[in-house]
């Protein structure tokens, strides 16, 4: 038998982080049984691999864009199955969440081959190939913020500019995550992550010198900047579209979003307490802290809200509707009776995800119904998201898209060129 | 800046691929019957600027897919999905003579792609193009590792494939400019095959001595490559390019130690003397010095050094003694090596052996000596230094760029799958081979 050896090969084998690929299989025997399936070994040395179930065609090929699988971490025709149904393998600990901090280098992914539909674990692979997957396109630049005592990342797209801006705001988790503003910049926007949780002053006046430095940015055009915020940074973002004298967002999207100010020194800007109130939160039956039931309880005394009758630009509401987190549909529906009420709801969109929890995040990336989480006071508990896989990463892919064509329409728009 | 400008967008896609990877360059949202240039620019580790550049009209869409599309001018016509990198070319006041190839091949090559308004021809560098994007192109796949050999007194680099292995092997030999060149051999292994690219006439051996190699050099890297542990020691072929085609001819039918299972020579001749080694192959061809003819342009051509073919044995390799599957590739304008000639002479002699279902010729017409991995810009002359010497020369290559590219784009998809059908294919009982294709 004289004939090549079964090989596998991926296009790209780099790509972006929220580029498709294409998985083939060929010169295997026709009708085989194989298992297709990836590994990827994590910065905090853990190991994620997802896999499905194929048999070759007549030809010997398995085209993973075309072909089902029929059993694996995902079912189906799903040419991205092979990263977003990753979880971590036997053995890992409970909780993990999969999310790169250093992204100038790329995700690391080894895609191989099996026989048959069992044990392949510990059988050595019939072809593999290593596949980068980057954040960052070919000439973003990464410049670390210090000035104007802010603490942020900015990433400015290739090519000689200006830019339209983007002010990226992630939620309660703190930190300086990169991640989704190195994407963005490698989709033409000049895109800044900030840190405000730890920032120790005001955080609507932060965010407001942080939005501020991007406008005023060389290469920014500075009537064409907007805002992405996730969750509690829905509450920066929002203040910064309705009640800034200061600054004037041309549009703004927020994820799972939150309007409502837990207390009075939220309503003044003053966060540090936010993080605190974990320890009184309702657990479910598997002892993981619903959240959701938190804000539902604050959503329903009256509470103080971001007036978004007064939004004069574009927002786009991203929520699932399983988020067990923050009562993100509820909120949605309020700030759209709001705005109803107000008249200005010509300029709401809304996209409603069945099934989908709270960290929408970036397509492709692996969903988790609930992640380890350590509280103010050391204790470790698990903090439930929602969200059914499939379901949730199908949104991932779709928001995701609609976010970067509704940040494209009014941030790229041929109206007033800057001069 | 006009209102219209800010809003072109190009993409490439890939924007990061292997240098032997095609891509497409798409420009969307300009106004339909829109004219305008893509440009493409490089800066070489040499410090010098290459570019290339095509004219093109937007479509009813306010698209242009260069892929698809006809550039009605530039530094290419017609529908070229890879002419922005084949037609580079050093930009206006450049020295002349120049050559592009990249020496680190752990970074990948950086070419910017812009859009500009109309159709321009000139003064880029003053214009701010209506979009530009970075495009990374790579001679290394990922995990692709590079291992410098110097063991027993080789100058040589190793490239392995990722992944655990083992891989057939290929020994890569290139011509008379000497130093380690290892873009192809990175390319060989990026395809799945462990490849040595050997420095066999400035090594670190030859510099301090002032002695050429000898033939057990090469049995030497042979047997690097035979005892790796992760490469198949049954699996090796040789690969070799103009004065390494001489070498690769010699240790596949005289060596003893030297067991390939196929060959692929570029550019090159069997025409030699068939006792000694490096030195009386460089000795031999120089004492046809006389034979050297100059180009209008006061080019040299070396072609007519080996002709007419010899018909004494004692300057031939023996071609029917040739055992293995035998891939030549020449430029019928080669200017450089009488490579076409040779090849008749090879096929002749295996003829009348009978061994000639081993040989396969591949030639092309207006194609060059320098048959190079595809999509990097043809030359027809370039500066040379001879090994050994302080002297450069403007040496004549040959070929017409347009054919010379598709050549070099046909040839490399053919050498590959050669390759791989000889080192991967075939009844190889006991031998657990995985594919890293």
């Amino acid at each position: 038998m004289s004939r090549t050896p079964p090989t596998v090969s991926v296009l790209p084998t780099r790509g972006l982080v929220d580029e498709k690929f294409k998985v083939l299989v060929e010169n295997l025997p026709p009708g085989r049984p194989v298992t297709v399936r990836s590994l990827h070994r994590s910065e905090d040395d853990h190991y994620w691999e997802a896999f499905g179930f194929y048999t070759s065609d007549h030809r010997g090929t398995v085209n993973v864009s075309k072909d089902q699988s029929v059993g694996g971490t995902y079912t189906g025709k799903e040419p991205m199955g092979l990263l977003w149904s990753m979880c971590p393998v036997p053995g890992s600990r409970k909780g993990l969440r999969l999310r790169k901090l250093n992204v100038c280098s790329p995700m690391l992914v080894n895609i191989s081959v099996h026989s048959g539909h069992e044990g392949f674990r510990d059988q050595a692979p019939l072809a593999s190939v290593l596949i980068e997957r980057w954040y960052m396109a070919p000439g973003v630049k990464r410049i670390d913020v210090r000035e104007r005592g802010l603490q942020g990342t900015l990433f400015l797209p290739p090519g000689p500019g200006p830019f339209p801006g983007i002010l990226d705001l992630w939620g309660g988790g703190g930190g300086l995550v990169e991640y989704r503003s190195a994407l963005l910049a490698s989709h033409g926007f000049a895109t800044m992550s900030l840190d405000y949780l730890s920032c120790g002053q005001p955080v609507f006046t932060y965010a407001e010198t942080a939005f501020n430095f991007i406008k005023d940015h060389p290469q920014v055009v500075a009537d064409r900047v907007g805002i992405v915020a996730l969750c509690i940074g829905s509450l920066p973002a929002l203040y910064l579209a309705t009640d800034s004298t200061v600054v004037k967002p041309r549009c703004t999207v927020c994820i799972s979003c939150f309007a409502t100010f837990p207390n009075d020194r939220v309503v003044a800007g003053s966060f540090e307490e936010l993080t605190s109130i974990s320890g009184n939160v309702p657990v479910d039956e598997n002892n993981h802290e619903m959240w959701r039931d938190v804000g539902l309880e604050m959503m329903s005394g009256c509470p103080k809200k971001v007036n978004t009758g007064k939004l004069t630009s574009p927002l786009l509401l991203v929520s699932g509707c399983d988020d067990q987190n923050w009562p993100s549909i509820e909120t949605a529906e309020d700030i759209t009776q709001t705005m109803r009420a107000a008249g200005n709801d010509h300029l709401l969109s809304r996209l409603d995800y069945p099934d989908t929890g709270h960290l929408i995040e970036p397509p492709f990336s692996p969903h988790f119904r609930s992640t380890k989480f350590v509280t103010a006071d050391k204790r470790k508990m698990m903090i439930l998201w929602g969200g059914q896989t499939k379901p949730h990463s199908d949104a991932q892919e779709d928001s995701w898209k609609k976010i970067l064509s509704f940040l494209q329409q009014h941030l790229c728009s041929s109206l007033n060129a800057k001069l | 800046m006009d209102k219209e400008q800010r809003c072109v967008s190009l993409s490439v896609h890939p924007s990061r691929g292997l240098m032997d990877e095609k891509f497409i360059v798409l420009v969307q949202k300009v106004l339909p019957g829109f004219q305008l240039t893509i440009h493409a620019s490089y800066h070489c580790e040499d410090g010098n600027s290459w570019e290339a550049f095509a004219h093109y009209t937007a479509d009813a869409s306010g698209t242009v897919n260069v892929s698809q599309d006809t550039s009605v001018g530039g530094t290419y016509c017609g529908v070229e999905a890879m002419g922005l990198l084949w037609s580079l070319r050093p930009v206006p006041g450049s020295k002349p003579g120049l050559r592009l190839r990249k020496k680190n091949v752990q970074t990948p090559m950086e070419v910017t792609i812009s859009v500009y308004q109309g159709h321009q021809t000139e003064g880029f560098v003053d214009q701010v193009p209506l979009a530009s994007v970075l495009v990374e192109r790579w001679y290394m796949a990922p995990g692709v590792r590079r291992i410098p050999v110097t063991e027993d007194g080789l100058t040589a680099t190793l490239f392995l494939p990722a992944g655990p292995g083992p891989f057939p092997g290929i020994l890569d030999l290139w011509g008379g400019g000497g130093q380690l060149v290892e873009y192809r051999a990175a390319l060989l292994a990026s395809h799945g095959f462990a490849s040595l690219v050997l420095d066999y006439l400035t090594s670190k051996i030859t510099m301090e001595t002032g002695k050429m190699v000898d033939n057990q050099y090469f049995e030497t890297a042979y047997r690097v490559l035979q005892q790796h542990p992760q490469i198949l020691g049954s699996r090796i072929a040789m690969l070799g390019l103009s004065l390494g085609t001489s070498i690769t001819f010699r240790m596949a039918v005289y060596s003893q130690v030297i067991k390939l299972r196929c060959v692929v020579c570029i550019g090159g001749s069997h025409v030699q003397p068939i006792d000694g080694s490096v030195k009386e192959i460089l000795t031999f061809v120089s004492l046809n010095g006389s034979k050297v003819r100059f180009s209008e342009k006061n080019e040299m051509i070396w072609r007519d050094l080996l002709l007419p073919i010899t018909t004494d044995p004692s300057f031939k390799v023996d071609m029917g003694r040739f055992q293995c599957p035998l891939m030549l590739v020449v430029g019928e304008d080669d200017q450089s090596w009488a490579a076409y000639d040779s090849a008749m002479d090879m096929k002749e002699m295996m003829e009348r052996a009978g061994n000639s279902h081993l040989l396969t010729i591949l030639s092309y017409p207006k194609t060059g000596h320098l048959i190079e991995p595809p999509y990097t810009p043809h030359f027809r002359a370039s500066i040379f230094r001879k090994v050994g010497t302080r002297e450069k020369f403007m040496v004549l290559w040959g070929g017409q760029t347009v054919e010379h590219s598709r050549a070099q784009e046909d040839a490399w998809k053919k050498i590959l799958v050669f390759l791989r059908e000889n080192l991967y294919g075939g009844t190889n009982p006991g031998a657990t081979l995985l594919s890293h294709l």
